[in-house]
């Protein structure tokens, strides 16, 4: 029987789980995919949220406040690397500057610290790069970035050393009362436990269906974004943005951690939660809307593209105790800024949990700290010497477009990575501007080799994702080939 | 920090000839630095004929035109090969940092030869919209999982691009046991050879589509179809044109760019258009004593060009070290 289980591995699951860890309970965290952050939280914008556009007494914008001071102190504990570049949002027209006001008092409300109005001369000298017809921008100077999966990965990291149990490929798809405790069905297994943290993202809806909660229903929205060559690294030295609509933050010029300035998220309603494809419609709305804000901005440097879907469920997130399943706890329409709030939502659970009954004893030794991940890229020269003379493997390159070696490869299976999405969301491999054309195979040979599987059984993503469908190695003389499945 | 007369970055086909000639033309001091294990570069995946008509007017396969040249220069005590040796960085002053096993080195060169090659453009370069699932690969990675590693990428593919290395692929597949759905060609003609049309895709009656293009790829986990439409001379989607193609694999082979990251890390002009460096001359660069030769310096349809144009960057680099 476990205390508590956790549904769903993104950044919030895991931050939850990674909060609850500190006290003597028996967790467990249940994840659908082969690997965490495979879902909404491997496709977003990876920006810690300041907290300004939001409404100045919604949840989210309280949240988003603190979760901004939070990621701060735990990406140190964790070795994350969290860099504060700060944001700008721009204006072109006196009345632009009138809603900069606005949004300037509503995020004070909420307690956004360090806000500036700045002029042009102050924009020329510090964001050279920006449209000569913005006249003025509202300088929010907490705004950072953070690799979205890193967060992910290396919160799940630190909850497993503290004790939590994390189950992959494993789908919850029922729920039963039995008593004083839940009863969940996922992958043929059962795991029954006394309470249960809904963090199912763009399915949350689904699961509180299966426990008779039907008040609220997860909306895609869908957001399309390019990533550009790490060569125009210098860009802009903000995250900038344009003044808001009602469906979004808009259009944005995002600085990422791993150096690729990106452009995006466009804001599509749809109806399919697993529809993350882009279209041509998407990329002509973005280069638009960027070229306004940068001109200088080539099309020609797209190096790769995404679209993640934002659980949408109302204005606000909905983060509660389900009196109509006791010991439940939802966690629903956590779209952007869900990252940011990830471990403020936590602590707030860990409140809830609290108030409806769960004792909380904390653990004699809680392991705070985890030992950074090294990254031959942002190593620098010295360490980067010394790493490679005390273990040669760290020079034997595999990604040459990020420099990633076969250690670091190898480092990330041993810490869980069992499918090419997973290796490069954790070390950049195969995430460069030859999109992998260079080292696929070899990373494919180093997971069958660290994993002990066939090549035909190693994939991009899971199940159904196997990157080639035959090996003639395996096969008998004279070619089995032509037999077996067709597509 | 160690100096050294010619240092050349590459030993693809380029790197060779331009060590060779530079050698002969008197240079004594080269130190030929190649990231893989081998020399021979992207020839040696490229096991079908066609090689050396010109150069050797004879025909080779890639693996043993490339073969020729290991053979001179393995006998050519003057010239240091150095493998497994990844250069990561570059200065204008011509100082490189390499790793090679064990450790990171740094060299000056009094004079610099990139032979660095090119890679493929990918589906992004050319934003072909739709899902991102398992089964899209550049024709250079099929064809290396094919020759080389002994895998079979797919069943059923779809071909974008009618360049050699796609309609060379379109042949392997089939020759493989595999299906090639089709060639689908954004242009009104084939940048491939003639002689590649006929033997790889005709003699195979593959459809090969010119004037359309790949509208969206479809599938979640693998390629389940694609969506293919005409194009118009402005390469816009005609209306009505719409049709689809079932298939679990699209080979992108979309065309080349020159590898030039290194000397722009180093300040060389780069033209952003065919990221080919700037300059006045063939295989000169904006850096005194930094040339540039092969498919790094300009895409060639044949490898008899690119050693015949390396032959020259090795004689230029032989006199600018002698005027020195
Ligand atoms: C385009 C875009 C840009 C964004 N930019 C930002 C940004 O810059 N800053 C920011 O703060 N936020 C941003 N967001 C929002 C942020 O990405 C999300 O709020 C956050 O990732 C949500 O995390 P999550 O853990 O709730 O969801 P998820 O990461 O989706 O996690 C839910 C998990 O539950 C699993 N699951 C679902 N059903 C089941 C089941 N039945 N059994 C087991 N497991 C199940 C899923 O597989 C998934 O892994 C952006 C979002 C998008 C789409």
């Amino acid at each position: 029987m476990y205390d508590i289980v956790v549904i769903g591995g993104g950044a919030v699951g895991t931050a939850v789980a990674r909060e609850l860890s500190r006290y003597k309970l028996r967790i467990a965290l249940l994840e659908k995919e082969e690997e965490l952050a495979f879902g909404v939280s491997k496709s977003n914008s990876g920006i810690i949220h300041p907290g300004t556009q939001n409404a100045p007494h919604s949840l989210k914008g309280r949240l988003c406040v603190q979760g901004n001071q939070l990621v701060r102190s735990i990406s140190r504990e964790l070795g994350v690397d969290f860099k504060e570049v700060g944001e700008l949002i721009v204006a072109f027209t006196l009345e632009d500057i009138a809603r900069l006001k606005q949004i300037q008092l509503d995020a004070q409300a909420l307690g956004v610290g360090g806000l500036q109005l700045v002029d042009r001369s102050w924009l020329w000298e510090n964001e050279p790069n920006l449209s000569h017809k913005i006249i003025a921008a509202l300088y929010a100077p907490t705004a950072g970035i953070i690799s979205p999966y890193r967060w992910t990965y290396d919160l799940s990291e630190n909850a497993r050393r503290n004790g939590v149990e994390i189950f992959t490929r494993t789908r919850v798809d029922r729920i039963t009362r039995a008593g004083d405790h839940f009863e969940i069905s996922a992958a043929g297994q059962t795991y029954a436990c006394r309470y249960l943290v809904n963090c199912a993202g763009l399915f949350a809806d689904e699961i509180a269906a299966m426990l008779g909660i039907r008040d609220f229903t997860i909306k895609p929205r869908k957001g399309e974004e390019f990533l550009l060559d790490k060569k125009r690294q210098n860009l802009t030295n903000h995250l900038i943005f344009p003044l808001p609509s009602p469906a979004s933050k808009g259009t944005l010029v995002i600085i990422t951690s791993d150096g690729n300035p990106m452009i995006g998220p466009t804001a599509e309603d749809t109806d399919d939660k697993s529809d993350v494809s882009t279209s041509e419609a998407g990329l002509r709305k973005v280069i638009t809307s960027v070229k306004r804000l940068v001109p200088a901005i080539d099309e020609r440097d797209i190096i790769a593209y995404f679209a993640g879907a934002r659980p949408v469920a109302g204005d606000d997130f909905i983060i509660r105790h389900e009196y109509a399943a006791a010991g439940c706890i939802t966690v629903a329409g956590i779209q952007s800024p869900g990252l940011t709030a990830s471990p403020a939502i936590a602590l707030y659970v860990v409140e809830l949990l609290r108030k409806h009954g769960l004792v909380l004893r904390r653990k004699l030794f809680f392991h705070r700290y985890r030992k950074k991940t090294v990254h031959l890229f942002s190593a620098g020269f010295d360490r980067a010497q010394r790493l490679i003379r005390k273990d040669p493997s760290y020079g034997d390159i595999v990604c040459r477009c990020e420099m990633v070696s076969a250690k670091e490869i190898r480092e990330a299976i041993q810490r869980g990575a069992r499918t090419l999405d997973g290796i490069k969301f954790r070390t950049r491999c195969q995430a460069g501007r030859c999109h992998g054309s260079f080292c696929t195979s070899r990373v494919m040979k180093i997971l069958a080799e660290e994993t002990r599987a066939p090549l035909t059984a190693i994939s991009k993503r899971g199940p159904g994702s196997a990157l080639v469908v035959g090996d003639r190695a395996q096969e008998p003389p004279g070619g089995a080939a032509q037999e077996g499945g067709q597509p | 920090m160690k100096k050294r007369d010619l240092v050349i970055v590459g030993g693809g086909p380029a790197g060779m000839a331009a060590a060779l000639t530079a050698h002969k033309e008197g240079v004594r001091d080269i130190l030929l630095l190649e990231r893989d294990q081998y020399l021979g570069g992207i020839l040696n995946q490229c096991i079908h004929t066609g090689f050396g008509i010109s150069y050797f007017k004879e025909i080779l396969t890639g693996p043993e035109y490339a073969g020729r040249f290991v053979h001179r220069i393995r006998n050519t005590p003057a010239i240091e090969i150095s493998l497994k040796s990844f250069v990561v960085h570059l200065t204008k002053d011509k100082v490189l940092t390499y790793i090679t096993p064990g450790r990171m080195e740094v060299v000056q060169a009094r004079a610099l030869i990139m032979a660095t090659g090119c890679r493929e453009k990918t589906r992004e370069m050319v934003h072909i919209p739709g899902t991102r699932p398992a089964g899209i690969f550049s024709a250079g990675l099929a064809q290396k999982l094919i020759n080389i590693e002994g895998l079979l990428p797919g069943k059923a593919v779809v071909i974008v691009g009618s360049g050699d290395i796609g309609l060379i692929m379109a042949r392997r597949f089939i020759l493989e046991g595999a299906q090639v759905k089709a060639v689908i060609e954004i242009q009104k003609t084939s940048r491939g050879l003639k002689r590649n049309i006929v033997q790889c895709v005709q003699d195979f009656d593959i459809p090969l589509y010119f004037n359309h293009k790949i509208a969206c790829i479809h599938g979640k986990d693998r390629v389940e179809k694609v969506t293919v439409c005409r194009v118009d001379d402005a390469f816009n989607e005609v209306d009505d044109s719409r049709f689809e193609i079932a298939c679990d694999t699209v080979l992108v082979s979309v065309g080349l760019i020159p590898e030039n990251e290194l000397i722009e890390m180093a300040g060389v002009a780069i033209d952003h258009r065919t990221n080919s460096p700037i300059s006045d001359a063939v295989n000169a660069t904006s850096v005194p004593g930094i040339f540039v030769c092969g498919n790094s310096f300009k895409v060639y349809d044949l490898a008899d060009s690119v050693t015949a144009d390396s032959e020259l960057c090795g004689r230029m680099a032989a006199i600018y070290l002698s005027r020195r």
